[in-house]
């Protein structure tokens, strides 16, 4: 019953104290990663984001430049200078010595014809693009940038064409131009291991070589990104894995830069922060546990102690109102009994009186009839003292002060006892000191410390024992010693310190209550004495009781 | 040999005091028995008692009463308190009334008269202080 009592409070303390610890450590736990997650998430797009926008206006520079130079050489001479081979040779060279992407270079008039070309195709001299698209682009809109192709070089290439006009003739300046300096500026986008750039055009054709999305000319490994106008950055499944992609428009052509970065790999420092978190997590988590278990045992144990020490207070309290309504009942019983007893013991003198005159030579059964009155007397007697030890007992349970003689009170006690160690032959020995003086103390209360520890012997002896006891005087302090020594089976050092606590008891379930010591001990307190004891396992058990004289 | 001094045994119990007094007659006193405290203060008018032994727990007026009365009016009469209960109280009370002892039921005869001979003697005393 306290059992379940003390575990449901228990289960009670426990719940409330991780619940109270666990609950605001996992809020805030879960709280300040997410928050951490999302800010690291949104720095992860905003990298993303400059590098695409980096790289896409260092390539954008790039075409600017090449579109510039063009049309300046364009704009600032004549188709005359131009159409000249040796001229055109000489700007040619100068403009290799400053960037080497430029493959070739030539003239065309409106017609499509090769007016000048310098390259080392020289056979494209006689070809007429007149009906090419991009003849008819440039001439068109002015600018034209062509795809990444192969075309007769068999290298990836694209044309650059400016149109100029000259008087009433339009013709058109168009360079060939390497595009590994794109793909260069486009691969120092492709980071970490798993990162990925590539341009595509219109068509969703890979203008660049990727690194692991496909191949050059081919369709890339990404979402198609071919229609985007504004740059956008968001994340894809692709063939199981996920990828962050950017993806933004060229300003000079129609081209798509593509960025892919790995999720995985860019969370790496935000997943170690998780792991690392979560093992804090773990460990304060353990330790608030560990805590409440070490905080709510000792708790409990101190609760159980209190608990304990109170319901020993109450048992002494119900012990001693027990004895008090005993002792009334015993002493109500013993003068009821008494009152008949004296007469029974009145009518028996007077028969023995009368008996006394009678002549004994005349009365045959005068003699049966004389020891049957002496029988009849010592019984009384025998009752007598029955009665009169009940009302010794019967006295005020509250401490009272008066002349107590030791001995006599010792004596008393073992007549009580008398019938009890006969019966289990056991020698009750009285050494008393004979002149030991009257001490102030409660009689009735030190019967009841003796005979408990004088019951105690009896049970702890069982059968065939001897106990003895002795008084005596020490006038070093003035007090008296009470020795009493029993040659029982002794207590065991494990079990000696605790003899005197409440509900402490080796006797067997139902037979000690486990106070009569511990009443033994608080009386001998209250009456300003001391109690020890000593035992030898196996020799038996000594019991001395010093009570101050005054 | 006959005592030469009155005693007076007081007690309600009719088997234990005829009994008593009859015992006491044999061993040749001067002893009469009265069943109640009024009884005995009755004959007390009618005759001086030496020493007077009184059950504690009587019906109507009991053996405190009656010292009480007995020690106004016979300051000399000594009285043996006689009692089937041995609490201090009444005991300690019954001496402060000024009773010479207390004996407990049942009676042994020899210790009774012992106390009996002590009464009357140390009334003998106190007349011969107080003439």
């Amino acid at each position: 019953m306290a059992e379940r009592y003390y575990k449901k409070l228990w289960i009670k303390i426990i719940s409330t104290t991780l619940g109270f610890s666990l609950i605001p450590l996992v809020a805030l736990g879960v709280t300040i990663y997410y928050q951490f997650s999302v800010s690291y998430s949104a720095k992860i797009f905003e990298n993303l984001k400059t590098l695409s926008e980096n790289r896409r206006s260092a390539i954008d520079l790039f075409f600017d430049e090449r579109v510039s130079q063009l049309a300046t050489i364009a704009h600032t001479h004549s188709l005359k200078q131009l159409g000249d081979e040796s001229y055109l040779n000489k700007i040619f060279y100068t403009m290799q010595t400053r960037s080497r992407s430029y493959i070739d270079i030539g003239v065309i008039d409106q017609d499509g014809n090769h007016l000048a070309y310098i390259g080392p195709y020289s056979e494209l001299k006689e070809v007429n693009y007149k009906n090419e698209d991009w003849f008819q682009s440039a001439m068109s809109t002015g600018v034209y940038i062509s795809d990444v192709f192969l075309g007769y070089r068999k290298f990836p290439h694209f044309i650059i064409a400016v149109m100029s006009r000259n008087g009433d003739k339009n013709w058109i300046l168009r360079a060939t131009i390497n595009s590994d300096i794109i793909d260069n500026i486009v691969r120092a986008a492709q980071i970490g291991k798993k990162g990925d750039a590539f341009i595509i055009n219109k068509k969703n054709i890979l203008q660049t070589a990727p690194r692991f999305s496909g191949e050059l000319f081919g369709i890339p490994k990404s979402p198609d990104f071919s229609r985007t106008v504004e740059p956008q950055i968001d994340s894809f499944k692709i063939e199981g894995q996920t990828g962050l992609f950017a993806a933004t428009q060229l300003v000079n052509t129609n081209w798509v830069l593509v960025v892919k970065e790995d999720p995985q790999e860019q969370l790496t420092p935000l997943l170690r922060a998780r792991t690392i978190a979560g093992f804090l997590f773990l460990g304060g988590m353990l330790l608030i546990v560990i805590g409440a278990f070490l905080s709510t045992r000792s708790l409990m144990q101190q609760l159980i102690q209190v608990d304990r020490e109170k319901a020993a207070g109450e048992d002494l309290i119900i012990q001693s109102s027990k004895m008090a309504a005993l002792g009334k009942m015993a002493a109500g019983i013993a003068h009821e009994i008494n009152n008949p007893l004296a007469v029974i013991g009145e009518k028996a003198g007077w028969i023995k009186d009368l008996l006394a005159e009678e002549d004994p030579g005349r009365n045959e059964n005068l003699k049966e009839i004389e020891d049957s009155i002496n029988r009849i007397e010592r019984h009384v007697d025998r009752a007598k003292k029955v009665t009169h030890r009940l009302l010794g007992f019967a006295r005020r349970m509250e401490p009272v002060q008066e002349q107590v003689d030791i001995n006599r009170t010792l004596n008393e006690t073992v007549d009580f006892l008398e019938n009890e160690s006969r019966f289990r032959n056991i020698d009750i020995q009285v050494d008393p000191q004979p002149d030991l003086p009257a001490i102030l103390s409660d009689g009735s209360q030190l019967q009841q410390v003796f005979l408990n520890i004088i019951n105690n012997a009896i049970d702890a002896i069982g059968k065939g024992g001897e106990i003895r006891i002795r008084t005596r005087h020490l006038p070093a302090n003035n007090e008296i010693m009470i020795e009493i020594t029993d040659n029982g089976p002794g207590i065991s050092k494990e079990n000696l310190g605790k003899i005197f606590d409440p509900f402490f008891t080796t006797k067997e379930v139902g037979k000690g209550t486990g106070l009569g010591l511990s009443i033994v001990y608080s009386i001998v307190e209250k009456l300003g004495g001391r109690i020890m004891v000593a035992s030898e396992e196996g020799q038996g058990t000594t019991f001395s009781i010093y009570l101050p004289v005054k | 040999m006959a005592e030469n001094f009155n005693l007076l045994i007081v007690d309600d119990e009719e088997d234990f005091r005829i009994t008593l007094v009859k015992r006491l007659q044999k061993r040749q006193m001067n002893v009469f028995g009265a069943e109640s405290g009024p009884q005995a203060l009755k004959m007390m008018e009618s005759m001086i008692f030496d020493v007077v032994v009184l059950d504690v727990k009587m019906p109507g007026m009991d053996g405190i009463e009656a010292i009480r009365e007995m020690k106004k009016k016979y300051p000399l009469t000594e009285v043996i308190l006689l009692t089937g209960h041995a609490s201090m109280e009444s005991g300690i009370e019954g001496m402060k009334l000024g009773a010479f002892d207390y004996i407990m039921k049942p009676v042994n005869l020899d210790e009774l008269l012992d106390k009996i001979r002590q009464a009357y003697e140390r009334k003998l005393i106190q007349e011969q202080d107080n003439p």
